[in-house]
């Protein structure tokens, strides 16, 4: 039997997830900012599925050398708990004991279809990565995010569009019951440990099936079906 | 060309001209969670070669790697152009999350400027993975490109698994499902194929019946959504 570690609050603080497909979209312009001098960001985030709820952004800004996830890899326990829960706080946590780590960020809340939410960053650093991660809440282990974005030649006014893709932790089995999705359409159980019957790296997500599409069992109707991208990420430099 | 999905952001601005020498490897990481690739071909090519175009019927070389993985005719293909390519860097079929990297390929002083990767996917009927013709960037650096999936065109996507014989162009059916996991005694999805060119793959129905229902494939392992793979290539 599963051990059943936690929560049904899926909409705790925790961090948003997205894609690791980059689309840039600046001008990389000259900067002559001192490495010392606190770079400030602001990142907005935009839900665009259909009917996904994002989880509260996990957002890390960090050096070189520091992954959220990487494909093909096994979930860390952080991260496969945003995957599962959308609680991002043991994500934050691990990055926060690497080497590479400048500085952190939680969303304040869901992020809803059609609509967005932003934070605000800051590091001190001439170098510095955005890594940022939120749970597609109508899924098993479905997660977006960002993977290390070089922030470096962002000068200070300029914005960088990214778009993020959909990915799997492999943590879980998508059997899209309502025992196991955490969010709206199952208000089943989070994060647990047992990965046993599913792969156990991380892949691009396959979609979800739904009972509409001949799941029998699946909690999740045609609404809930997404494609890639799934989120938009605008990053801009405020100082 | 993927330029929508290049992720190597500070390489924009950076391709050189496609006629300039250039070293460089590539890695093929499978992004899927349960679709294996056929052994892949990475060919670099001059700018008057093309494995695939979208919007343009398959070739009949094309057609034997998209339906049963046989590199055969587009590696003479190649040869006869001139390329440097690579087969098979994986050693064999490229495992869902697995990654192969190739030798390092130099295009020396031709005008093989130009990356193209094809490899089939499975379980489908006429899937594959590929790029074509992408600028090799000369300005040393890594640089990232996510493939899409691909149908050529060439044969109905049925779904059914057809071990002895469809691998073989012009005959229906899916050579192998290699994680195990398909079914049998579907009664196929459909017997046509609506578009006849290279299309972006609408991906696979499945259903949840191993013992029949209209697919082999299974909707809940077989499916994929873009992209299926990331290139990776290091100019020295």
């Amino acid at each position: 039997m599963k051990v059943k570690r936690d929560q049904r609050r899926w909409w705790i603080p925790a961090g948003l997830l997205a894609g690791s497909v980059l689309l840039a979209g600046c001008n990389h312009g000259s900067d002559s900012t001192p490495a010392t001098m606190k770079r400030m960001f602001k990142v907005e985030v935009t839900n665009l599925t259909a009917n996904q709820p994002l989880s509260p952004i996990a957002a890390v800004l960090h050096r070189s050398g520091y992954h959220a996830w990487q494909e093909g890899n096994a979930a860390t326990v952080g991260l496969e708990r945003l995957a599962e829960s959308g609680d991002g706080a043991d994500l934050l946590s691990e990055a926060q004991s690497d080497s590479a780590f400048l500085s952190k960020e939680a969303g304040s809340g869901v992020i809803p279809p059609g609509q967005s939410g932003s934070i605000q960053m800051e590091a001190a650093a001439s170098d510095p990565r955005l890594s940022l991660v939120t749970m597609l809440v109508n899924t098993n282990d479905a997660f977006a995010g960002l993977d290390a974005v070089d922030l470096s030649s962002l000068a200070p006014g300029e914005q960088l569009t990214v778009s993020a893709i959909a990915h799997d932790a492999g943590t879980e089995p998508n059997s899209e019951t309502a025992a196991t999705v955490p969010g709206p359409a199952g208000g089943g159980e989070g994060f647990n440990a047992d990965r046993s019957g599913d792969v156990d790296f991380i892949a691009v997500h396959r979609g979800v099936v739904t009972r509409d599409d001949g799941l029998a069992n699946s909690a999740l109707d045609q609404s809930h079906r997404f494609d890639n991208p799934v989120a938009r990420v605008v990053i801009t430099r405020l100082q | 060309m993927k330029v929508r999905y290049l992720s190597a952001v500070l390489a924009l601005g950076l391709f050189a001209g496609p006629s300039q020498a250039a070293r460089f490897t590539v890695t093929i990481q499978n992004l899927t969670q349960g679709i294996y690739f056929t052994p892949l071909l990475v060919a670099a090519h001059d700018s008057a070669t093309h494995l695939f175009q979208p919007g343009t019927a398959a070739s009949a070389s094309l057609q034997a790697m998209a339906e049963g993985g046989d590199l055969s005719g587009l590696s003479t293909d190649l040869a006869t152009a001139g390329a440097v390519t690579e087969t098979n860097p994986a050693g064999g079929l490229l495992a869902p999350g697995g990654a192969a990297t190739t030798a390092t390929l130099d295009t020396g002083s031709s005008a093989n400027g130009y990356l193209s990767i094809t490899g089939m996917m499975l379980p489908t009927n006429d899937g594959f993975v590929g790029l074509d013709a992408w600028p090799i960037p000369t300005t040393p650096g890594t640089y990232t490109v996510d493939l899409n999936a691909w149908d050529a065109g060439t044969e109905a996507n049925n779904e059914l698994i057809n071990s002895a014989n469809g691998g073989a162009p012009g005959t229906p059916g899916i050579p192998a499902a290699p994680g195990g996991d398909a079914g049998s005694n579907g009664t196929g999805v459909t017997t046509t194929e609506t578009n006849g060119t290279v299309h972006i793959h609408r991906g696979v129905l499945g259903d949840t019946n191993p013992a029949g229902g209209v697919s082999d494939l299974d909707s809940r392992v077989h499916r994929w959504l873009n992209p299926v793979a990331r290139v990776t290539v290091v100019v020295q």
